[in-house]
């Protein structure tokens, strides 16, 4: 009797068409990514539940308090008083800017109070306060 | 002498350009682009502050005062009250009259943390009140010190 040999079935995973899979998710994360512009400064922000996501990410300007006070606006350390020539220039490029202020939670409310008057004076309305999601990660 | 010419064939040469080391690049292109990614995005509470030099004048019934003093105790109206219980003050307070705004008065003294807080509770209830109500409308406005 014959013993049948296996036929040795040529198994090869098509491999030309991985490149092009592998272009789409590189378009992907190319068009999503917006890299941190600013190193900022060192703050410990509040917690909060009611937390949302900025949609426009582009439009943000960030403001950080840290815990001594000092005031930072897109990684240049300003005052109180010189803060609105720099918001209104910020403004004046575009009028749709969101301020995210990125205050340290045991910074004094004075300081934030004296901020929002300012940001009123140069018409940036659109302010969000940072905050971490409670429970959530670390961030 | 017989000149012999020479016709040379044109030898029809492959020209492919090797694509199979196209996907290790654009492997590494897409690691690259993985990583830089920041997948924190910003989050935090959103206010719209009023325009400068707006004061309206409101009558004192559509307005909801919360007091925060420099240790983080809260006052609404005339009770003192705890943080979990501004939610459900708000949300009753403004199913009584739509029309209500909330002004927030802190002590400059107070924690910026107090403020998030107290922020955050009456976010949360306006959550709440727009999925009761579609058309609700926030309104909360800081009280504006004198400096």
């Amino acid at each position: 009797m014959k013993i049948k040999t296996k036929a040795k079935s040529s198994s090869k995973i098509p491999t030309a068409s991985i490149a092009d899979i592998v272009f789409l998710l590189l378009i992907f994360f190319m068009s999503v990514t917006v890299f941190k512009e600013y190193q900022g400064l060192k703050v410990e922000l509040p917690l909060a539940k009611a937390t949302k996501k900025i949609e426009r990410k582009r439009m943000i300007t960030h403001i950080w308090i840290n815990a001594r006070g000092e005031i930072n606006v897109d990684d240049v350390m300003v005052t109180l008083e010189n803060i609105n020539t720099v918001m209104l220039q910020k403004i004046s490029e575009n009028p749709a800017t969101i301020v995210s202020l990125r205050a340290d939670s045991r910074v004094k409310y004075a300081i934030v109070a004296q901020l929002i008057e300012e940001l009123k004076q140069s018409n940036a309305l659109r302010v969000n306060f940072a905050t971490l999601t409670e429970g959530g990660e670390p961030g | 002498m017989a000149l012999r010419i020479h016709k040379k064939k044109i030898l029809s040469r492959e020209s492919e350009i090797p694509t199979a080391s196209l996907a290790d690049i654009v492997f590494l292109l897409l690691i690259f682009f993985l990583v830089t990614t920041s997948m924190d995005p910003d989050k935090g509470l959103g206010l719209t502050l009023p325009p400068p030099g707006e004061e309206t004048k409101r009558h004192k019934e559509d307005i909801l005062p919360i007091f925060i003093n420099s240790a983080g105790e809260m006052l609404i109206r005339e009770d003192i009250v705890s943080l979990n219980e501004i939610k459900e003050i708000v949300k009753r307070n403004f199913r009584k009259n739509p029309k209500l705004v909330i002004s927030l008065i802190i002590d400059l003294n107070a924690e910026y943390r107090f403020m998030v807080d107290v922020l955050d509770e009456i976010k949360l209830a306006f959550n709440d009140l727009k999925k009761e109500n579609p058309d609700f409308k926030e309104s909360i406005s800081l009280a504006t010190p004198a400096f």
